[in-house]
């Protein structure tokens, strides 16, 4: 069967998402943040809420995030995002409101308020990007920097008796009563990016009921600060960041 | 009759928050200002009006719920004193560089540091000529009645969302501590989310309706065309402000021949010392700055002509006395006359610094 | 029932990531030796008569320039 009998506007199966703007990201080749901005963008189309969400950008690689969805943004202070969530959302209880946050945002200089939202169990999604590393700034060790990992402020590894340990958020989180799904995933392969979908779709409905809150972790790579190809990229997230931040559920109630 | 009552200042601000249809209130307990949450917290508005009231983790937190709430296009305020409120200088700077709306209330105690939890007129410096990073300016209000406790609060709503940039009210420990009676206004109800969406949708995010473009509410420009331009506006907007938002009072100043400067609880006392030193034959009268940002400079070096001298009396080492200054740019002389470290000058103490500078 | 698939990328924002030619369970995906304004090599199909358009590499692809077609044959 010839190429172009197939591509016919009824044949298709996949595209991007309407509720993704057309500006190109400025994220480097093979970054996950393009893949999560999407499949956060795929479950607001499907759950027809585009006029309904509000995002919180944080500071990092993801401070741009507004150019990339067609939803109502607010760009947040380094680590505040959940802050800001909590009053646009106590304000306008039937909005759905997310953060989307990294590692050294959420778990370095915005601990107090990650932790505190999710106490006080705002009815938010916090979507957290883990790469274990600073992107923007140009690689420097994050709260969540593996043990003998290389970056640019551990030129010579992690040392835990220097810089302490890797600190799971994720698993803290976990042990808050405000909290009522909590879930680590990585979007890597296709499978693991359908799965992520089904967390993210799960914990905008979470929102929706009241639940309390709802904190994602996706185990994401850096290949700039890693200093690899893509796939290598993947490739050593699998071997080195599965093995301390296992992938799973772990909490939904 | 409007009904009066008997309030002090720091419940003035709770009760005139309710009243005025603040939409939500976010603060961290600090001494001497908690009276503001608690009696919030005592009122429970969110069973009457609506009205959110949280307490939060930190005034780091507090502001950046300022920011979110604000961001939304609703009445957001909190309140703490000057520790609380240098925490929050990182979050002021994100507001103003965001055109955000939104009112802090600083019941300012005796620093730096800790400090003390007596009152002190020291954070003038942090309230108008900045505190964060960047080019940007408060509103700043100073109450020197409980009733201006109540009145500047909706003031500084109009004022904050006129010009879409932060405001301030400038109190201090007497201020907030003291009890008078308060005229209550007559009450405005908060305005409902499609009133909002109405009158802010063009740049609050509401969440986006098909027929408009996303809202952002961010404070980043990359480009540096960008980034001054943008700079240029706030400048432009300032401008306006000090055009036509300067507020002060004049007190014995039609034959005065010298002046005293003083704004909150502070121009209460020298109110006093004008009267007793007007006794005594001394030609003074009173300046009275109500808003500290923009400053009555005008005012005052409209007045140099038939001045001597001008004394600032301040509860700080000498702050606003730079403002007045740069108002009489070197006509005539100005002497400063302060008390620190909690100690409240008296209209005596102030009469003797006056008559210290004529001589 | 077979299934028959193509893709078709949008060449000028595609990065050369190669994050879909990893994830193509029939190697259908291979990256341009040419390179597009901007200087990357661009997913293509190398092997188009594989392709069963199961989404694999537009799942994964972090700039969303898969578009895919698949009928039954």
């Amino acid at each position: 069967m010839d190429v172009n009998e197939i591509i016919k506007p009824e044949n298709k199966v996949y595209g991007k998402s309407p509720v993704l703007t057309d500006t190109v990201m400025h994220y480097c080749p093979g970054c996950s943040h393009g893949t999560i901005h999407k499949l956060i963008a795929e479950v607001i189309e499907e759950m027809g809420i585009q006029e309904k969400t509000i995002g919180i950008s944080p500071v990092g690689c993801a401070v741009f995030a507004y150019n990339y969805l067609h939803i109502d943004w607010q760009q947040a202070a380094h680590g505040r995002a959940p802050a800001l969530a909590t009053a646009t959302k106590r304000l306008y209880p039937d909005k759905y409101v997310f953060t989307y946050q990294g590692d050294g945002d959420i778990a370095a200089i915005g601990t107090s308020e990650t932790i505190h939202a999710c106490n006080r169990g705002e009815n938010i999604v916090v979507i957290f990007v883990n790469n274990a590393i600073y992107g923007m700034t140009g690689g420097q060790m994050s709260p969540l920097t593996l043990e003998g990992q290389v970056t640019a402020t551990t030129p010579y590894g992690r040392r835990t008796d220097l810089n302490g340990y890797p600190l799971k958020i994720t698993d803290l989180v976990a042990q808050l009563e405000g909290t009522c799904y909590v879930t680590r995933q990585s979007v890597q392969t296709a499978g693991a990016v359908r799965k992520a979908k089904k967390a993210v779709r799960k914990a905008f409905e979470n929102s929706a009921n009241g639940k309390g809150t709802s904190f994602i972790e996706v185990v994401s790579s850096c290949n700039s600060g890693w200093k690899l190809t893509p796939v290598a990229a993947n490739k050593w997230m699998e071997e080195n960041l599965f093995p301390f931040y296992p992938l799973g559920d772990l909490k939904d109630k | 009759m409007a009904e009066k009552i008997l309030l002090k200042g720091n419940e003035a601000i709770a009760i005139a928050a309710i009243r005025c249809g603040c939409d939500g209130y976010f603060g961290y307990p600090i001494t001497p200002q908690s009276e503001i949450m608690e009696t919030l917290m005592d009122e429970r508005p969110w069973e009457t009006t609506g009205m959110v009231v949280l307490q939060s983790e930190s005034e780091v937190a507090s502001i950046n719920m300022l920011y979110g709430g604000a961001s939304c296009g609703k009445k957001v305020m909190t309140s703490s004193s000057s520790p609380g409120v240098s925490l929050m200088c990182e979050g002021l700077s994100y507001l103003a560089g965001a055109e955000l709306p939104c009112l802090v209330v600083n019941v300012v105690r005796g620093g730096p540091g800790l400090g003390s939890i007596q009152a002190s007129q020291a954070d003038y410096f942090q309230a108008v000529k900045g505190g964060g990073h960047g080019d940007y300016r408060l509103i700043v209000l100073a109450p020197a009645s409980v009733q201006e406790m109540y009145d500047f609060v909706d003031l500084s709503f109009e004022l904050s969302f006129k010009y879409r940039n932060p405001a301030m009210i400038l109190a201090d420990g007497v201020i907030g501590q003291m009890m008078e009676k308060v005229e209550l206004r007559e009450e405005k109800r908060r305005l409902t989310d499609a009133e909002i969406a109405r009158l802010y949708g063009s740049w609050a995010t509401t969440g986006k309706p098909k027929d408009r473009k996303e809202n952002v509410i961010t404070s980043l420009a990359m480009d540096s065309e960008v980034h001054e331009k943008f700079n240029l506006k706030l400048v432009e907007k300032y401008k306006r402000i000090n055009e036509a938002e300067v507020r002060f009072e004049k007190i014995a100043c039609d034959d005065a021949e010298h002046l005293i400067v003083a704004y909150g609880s502070c121009a209460r006392i020298c109110e006093k010392a004008v009267e007793l030193a007007r006794e005594t034959g001394i030609k003074v009268g009173l300046l009275r700055p109500i808003t500290l940002y923009p400053y009555p400079s005008k005012a005052i070096d409209e007045m140099t002509a038939q001045l001597k001298d001008v004394l600032v009396v301040e509860m700080s080492a000498g702050q606003m006395v730079e403002d007045v200054r740069l108002a009489v740019n070197g006509k005539i002389p100005v002497t400063h006359f302060g008390r620190i470290g909690g100690i409240i000058p008296t209209p005596e103490e102030v009469v003797v610094a006056l008559k210290n500078m004529i001589q | 029932m077979a299934m028959k698939g193509a893709i078709v990328v949008d060449r000028e924002r595609c990065k050369g990531c190669g994050v879909c030619t990893a994830n193509c369970p029939v190697q259908v995906v291979a990256l341009t030796k040419e390179v597009n304004s901007k200087g990357y090599p661009m997913a293509y199909m190398a092997h188009p008569e594989a392709c069963t358009g199961c989404t694999n590499c537009a799942t994964v692809c972090p700039d969303s320039v898969i578009t895919v077609y698949r009928v039954k044959v």
